[in-house]
């Protein structure tokens, strides 16, 4: 490798490196913000905004969900397993909304603690697998904790 | 067949899904081959013309 | 120029990497990965429409998967190619490394925009929003905006020397969203889940979801390398216009 190579090598290196180190010192620095959403244990501690809109994010408490007998009112429970918040919201749910799904809601809290949406979002997982599968993974499942 | 085109009630966002995918890998590949085509006429003409004023 | 003489290997390397012989063997290659890439498009398609399961949570809609996914891989490595050829034709100056950078970048734009448009329509479905300003959409939507900075850029010079390095530096320092692409789902919340096939341990994806989904990233991968042969023949008879074997090329076959 000549001379001149090998310094536009470590140039092209360098710049690399530098780039690299810019952009974590910038991302750590903005960590929170990245953030889709607040988790229910924040939102207990404190964390998250009084008052003004933010997204929290956990799962749909099994059994918790309340819908209005007319309207398209619905109460339900979010946890992230350690802490739950009750959230109410008014209108369409995404067709993956159901009791232990994992969901994004954007609202605010209020003094009470109880959070009102104006959005929710359905979070799937990384998992696909034919129903069949799923219905005996369940049983599988059922028959083990029994 | 219309179950199949009905995709279980999402036919409006699987099939404009894969009709755009298909339209721009069609047109991904068919407009560099076009314009290869093109170039390499466009290059026979001025290459005959150059010959011929070298001739003359 | 001794040196080059001297090893025969070297001199092999030298032939292979000359326009003539680039643009020659190009052009007998394309046939074939046209060829696979169309057998591949018709297995992977049949086997993700037709054969391949319903999904237990998602229903019909999951199968957008199987562009989406192989979408989005690819305007990944597409821009890992632009940018490891950038860094060679910015280090050693070699003329083909930024052809095929050059010759890339349209190609993984393409793919960066299926990711998104297709990524789009499962989203509102399955998520219930079109969009989100997640860490992994957004640094998505930084790649496309990436290829199309380096095709302005790259176009915006007069000097097509000039042109090439300014590119490159830009593509070089890109780079660095890919990382960032691929593990913002595990850095940050966000809406988008998480890795499915390149997990450590098993995939989470049944089997009979998972043939189809890799031979369509194969098919993509194929369709890479077809439409970048095709570019590169126009890139290099672009770029050698005035040369003796082009006009070889051209005139004397009538």
């Amino acid at each position: 490798m000549t001379p001149r190579r090998r310094q536009r090598l470590v140039l092209v290196s360098l710049l690399v490196v530098g780039v690299g180190i810019a952009a974590s010192l910038a991302l750590m620095a903005l960590q929170e913000n990245i953030n889709l959403f607040f988790s229910p244990s924040q939102v207990r501690s404190g964390e998250a905004p009084v008052g003004t809109p933010f997204r929290l994010g956990g799962m749909v408490v099994d059994g918790s969900v309340e819908r209005g007998d007319q309207s398209l009112d619905i109460r339900f429970d979010l946890t992230d397993t350690a802490q739950s918040v009750t959230v109410v919201f008014s209108g369409i749910l995404p067709d993956l909304f159901r009791e232990g799904q994992g969901i994004v809601a954007q609202g605010s809290v209020d003094d009470s603690g109880l959070f009102t949406a104006t959005q929710v979002l359905a979070k799937h997982d990384e998992t696909y697998m034919p129903p069949e599968v799923a219905d005996a993974l369940e049983k599988a499942k059922a028959m083990g904790v029994q | 067949m219309s179950e199949f085109l009905a995709m279980g009630g999402y036919a409006w966002y699987v099939w404009p899904a894969y009709a755009i995918t298909l339209l721009a890998l069609v047109m991904s590949v068919l407009l560099p081959i076009r314009r290869h085509k093109d170039l390499k006429a466009q290059l026979t003409v001025l290459v005959r013309q150059r010959d011929t004023t070298d001739a003359s | 120029m001794n040196q080059t003489k001297a090893n025969p290997w070297r001199r092999r390397f030298h032939e292979l990497g000359s326009p003539p012989s680039v643009y020659a063997l190009a052009g007998r290659l394309a046939p074939w990965l046209a060829g696979i890439c169309l057998l591949l498009f018709a297995g992977g398609l049949t086997g993700g429409l037709f054969l391949a399961p319903t999904d237990y949570q998602q229903g019909e809609s999951y199968r957008i998967i199987y562009i989406h996914v192989p979408a989005a891989w690819l305007s990944m490595f597409v821009y890992a190619v632009m940018a490891i050829s950038s860094a060679i034709h910015l280090i050693w100056r070699m003329k083909l490394a930024d052809i095929v950078a050059r010759a890339s970048a349209p190609i993984g734009a393409v793919y960066t925009f299926l990711a998104l448009v297709t990524g789009s329509l499962w989203g509102k479905p399955m998520w219930g929003t079109w969009w989100v300003w997640d860490a992994r959409l957004t640094s998505e939507l930084i790649l496309l905006f990436l290829y199309l900075g380096y095709m302005a850029l790259v176009s915006a010079f007069d000097d097509r020397r000039t042109a090439s390095r300014a590119g490159a530096i830009l593509a070089v320092v890109g780079v660095i969203n890919l990382p960032i692409i691929h593990f913002s789902v595990e850095w940050w919340n966000t809406l988008h889940q998480g890795p499915t096939v390149t997990k450590f341990d098993q995939p989470s994806i049944a089997v009979s979801m998972l043939v189809p989904l890799l031979m369509m990233a194969l098919a993509f991968q194929f369709h890479y390398g077809w439409a970048l042969l095709a570019r590169i023949r126009s890139e290099i008879l672009e770029s050698e216009r005035r040369t003796a074997w082009v006009s070889d090329l051209v005139g004397h076959r009538s």
